[in-house]
């Protein structure tokens, strides 16, 4: 299932990760599962933000904790050189089959995470007209699905608090980063309007290019991903803010893409059974 | 006081929305309610339709009537059974004294979106006069309703004969004086005025001033002071939307007046702020004169802080000197004269911090839980999940989890205490964590103003307890 049939080790964005080793127990979890955590909030959260497509008006409380949540995990991103690397990794995902893994990357962390109880139902058929979002809907539909066939998570998802909820584990880490923000945020707060010109809650999300060295274990780990799935622009309204990101284009690249490649380190599935793999090891079952 | 964690219950289940206790001759045309509900999204099988959830519930000031409103729009005004030395089991229960269509469903054609008819809030009016008069609001409408009693009708027309027919003038061969005769009581109520067409965003709470000639109504982003006769016109008073809405970080979630200074109002925000403003100042209150927040503990900073520490819920205490606020997952007491931190804080299921991630899955820690005080101010009671609900005696010190369900305590029965375990062994009795069901909240409690009777939301049930007395 994964390259060459063997598991990534799971280390440190700072060490090398060696392709072809063997799977390990996690050997130092905290760092690199903080990340996954991050991510996995960070996409739960831009999947609430996308899910306001009802009947009512939503929540503007609500939908502005969550574009907070959204940016909060950004600015953190940032700080630690985590938001450069992955944009650019994602930007230089080439592969059709990489917004097809999108899909599956939208629809799987739920699942893995035993999926929430979606509040609302989505509405039947797609209420915008562009294309864009017509597929986030047949996504968060996809999506929907899943968390239908799910039971109440909180009695039947004992793991779930566990990754999250080891808050000494993941405190202690974002301590460290902590320091830097706390620093930084105060003038980063004030910048945000300017530098991030059309940084747009509701929106769009405008991702910065800068060219940091890109880390190789951290480029693997994100090349799967589809990069416009993180500008919120096409999330949001399918309004393009950024010619470099390109279009959501879900329906446009589906091929035929039947059981998981074992070709190299971009296997579609690779990420995700990675993730279910590390949630049993850190869930023990 | 002490608290008495053993109060009798009394429970009295809301009517089944059958209606069969409106009067006929009410004057409301909404008739019996044969709306179709589709509750195919529902996860939780234990109500019969979602317009039956309650979502607000109030005491009148003298305790004697308990008003509640629900999704679907309707409003159901209990009445306190006068007490009789004969029953002196039954003594003082609440019965059905009224019901009324509030609020319709409404379409806005300019955004394409439905406005809800649920019952954000209802708000007693002070009494003056023999008849009832209350608030209550769904997302976008404020409305003022009469509720009044009529035990007499005239008898005895000219022109037209018993049955309402007209009667031919040319029959008509002498002239009586109409006759007010006794009739079978009926309640009827009116809608007095309708406040409309002032808020862009969706209405949190509303807040009758002291002075009982105007009220505020608080959306999203702006605080509306209406005077209660004028429908027309209201005057904005505080207003948070920036100039770009992409910059929008925080929002009002609650206002209330003080209880005996008309000129000063509290709003809470998203962010965890309390804001006292004094309205002699200017016309536009921007500008707090005091600001009550409490700063963070970095030890437990997480991506979720700022959505528990969002104010669900602000009120003043009955003797205006403390502020209350519920959050995520406490209560804290403020003393109006210290902002920088609370008096005290009470935890009220702070089990739930190792679940946030989950609870922010399933959107519950968007959740908006009320608190409340007694008529002393001597006790906070505030809501949960699985259907408990938290008291915290602020002299005492201690506190006690109740549950309101059916199941678990019979009518009559003394409430029995509930714990939650947290990890470990699990005693006998005790629930654990994992085992809460997050779909029973308790969001919505009231508290008589000067008896020890409660009366609690859960869902589409309404429990009524009281202390037990000798």
């Amino acid at each position: 299932m994964f390259a060459k049939g063997t598991k990534r080790k799971f280390s440190d964005p700072g060490e090398e990760p060696a392709l072809g080793a063997e799977l390990g127990p996690v050997v130092r979890p905290l760092s690199s599962t903080y990340s996954l955590q991050r991510q996995s909030l960070l996409d739960m959260s831009l999947i609430k933000l996308q899910l306001c497509h009802m009947l009512v008006e939503p929540n503007l409380c609500r939908s502005v904790l969550i574009a907070n949540t959204v940016r909060q995990i950004q600015e953190e991103m940032t700080q630690d050189g985590t938001w450069q690397i992955m944009t650019q990794a994602l930007a230089a995902a080439q592969c059709p089959a990489d917004r097809l893994v999108a899909t599956e990357v939208l629809c799987r962390p739920s699942e893995a995470l035993a999926a929430a109880q979606s509040p609302k139902p989505l509405p039947a058929g797609p209420e915008e007209e562009e294309e864009e979002e017509e597929e986030e809907v047949v996504v968060a539909a996809a999506m929907e699905e899943d968390v239908d066939s799910e039971a109440n998570p909180l009695s039947s998802s004992s793991f779930l608090p566990a990754p999250f909820g080891a808050e000494p584990g993941w405190e202690d880490e974002e301590d460290d980063s902590e320091d830097e923000d706390s620093e930084e945020c105060p003038s980063d707060a004030e910048d945000v309007p300017d530098s991030r010109r059309g940084d747009q809650v509701f929106g769009t999300f405008e991702i910065k290019h800068p060219a940091p060295p890109p880390d190789p274990a951290l480029e693997e780990l994100f090349s799967d991903v589809d990069p416009s799935y993180y500008d919120l622009d096409t999330v949001l309204t399918g309004m393009q803010s950024t010619p470099k990101m390109g279009p959501y284009d879900l329906l446009d690249s589906l091929s035929p893409h039947a059981a998981p490649a074992l070709s190299t380190g971009t296997s579609c599935r690779s990420d995700l059974n990675e993730l279910d793999h590390i949630m049993e090891i850190i869930v023990g079952s | 006081m002490a608290l008495r964690d053993t109060s009798s219950l009394h429970q009295l289940k809301s009517p089944k929305r059958d209606l069969d206790t409106q009067p006929p001759d009410s004057s409301m045309e909404e008739e019996s309610d044969t709306r179709k509900i589709n509750n195919s999204f529902l996860r939780d099988h234990n109500y019969a339709t979602e317009a039956d959830i309650i979502s607000t519930v109030e005491f009148n000031s003298s305790g004697e009537l308990l008003a509640t409103g629900d999704k679907g729009g309707r409003v159901v005004v209990f009445q306190r059974e006068q007490e009789s030395k004969s029953q002196s089991q039954r003594r003082g229960e609440y019965n059905v004294y009224s019901t009324f269509q509030s609020h319709e469903p409404e379409f806005d054609y300019l955004k394409s979106l439905e406005i809800e008819e649920k019952i954000n809030k209802i708000k007693w009016l002070p009494q003056q006069n023999a008849a009832y008069f209350l608030l209550s609001t769904n997302d976008k409408t404020v409305k003022l309703w009469k509720i009044s009693e009529r035990d007499k009708r005239p008898e005895g027309y000219n022109l037209k004969d018993e049955d309402g027919r007209i009667r031919d003038p040319s029959t008509i061969t002498s002239l009586r004086v109409p006759v007010l005769q006794p009739m079978d009581l009926m309640v009827e109520a009116t809608a007095r005025r309708v406040f409309s067409n002032a808020h862009t965003y969706h209405i949190n709470s509303i807040s009758v001033n002291s002075d009982h000639q105007t009220y505020i109504s608080t959306d999203d982003l702006q605080v509306n002071l209406w005077n209660l006769e004028i429908t027309n016109r209201s005057f904005n008073i505080v207003d948070i939307k920036p100039a770009n809405m992409e910059e929008l970080t925080e929002v009002i979630t609650s206002a209330e007046f003080h209880p005996q200074q008309c000129h000063t109002f509290a709003y809470s925000s998203s962010k965890g702020s309390i804001r006292l403003c004094d309205m002699r100042q200017a016309a536009l209150c921007d500008r707090h004169c005091k600001y009550f927040e409490e700063p963070e503990d970095p030890s437990t900073r997480s991506f979720f802080s700022e959505i528990i520490s969002s104010i669900s819920d602000v009120k003043f205490s009955h003797n205006g000197r403390y502020l209350m606020t519920r959050d995520y997952l406490t209560v804290k007491v403020w003393d109006l004269q210290m902002e920088n931190k609370p008096l005290e804080t009470y935890q009220v299921h702070d089990y739930l911090r190792g679940k946030l991630c989950s609870l922010y899955e399933n959107d519950c820690i968007f959740d908006k839980f009320e608190c409340v005080w007694n008529g002393s101010d001597s006790v906070i009671m505030t809501g949960s999940y699985n259907n408990f609900f938290r008291m915290f005696d602020r002299n005492t010190k201690r506190d006690v989890t109740l549950e309101a369900s059916r199941e678990n305590s019979k009518p009559r029965a003394i409430l029995k205490p509930r714990k939650v375990c947290i990890g470990g062994k699990r005693r006998k009795d005790e629930i654990s964590v994992d085992s809460l069901d997050f779909s029973k909240k308790i969001l919505h409690t009231t508290w008589h103003p000067h008896e020890n009777i409660i009366a609690v939301a859960a869902t589409n049930n309404l429990y009524i307890f009281q202390d037990k007395v000798n």
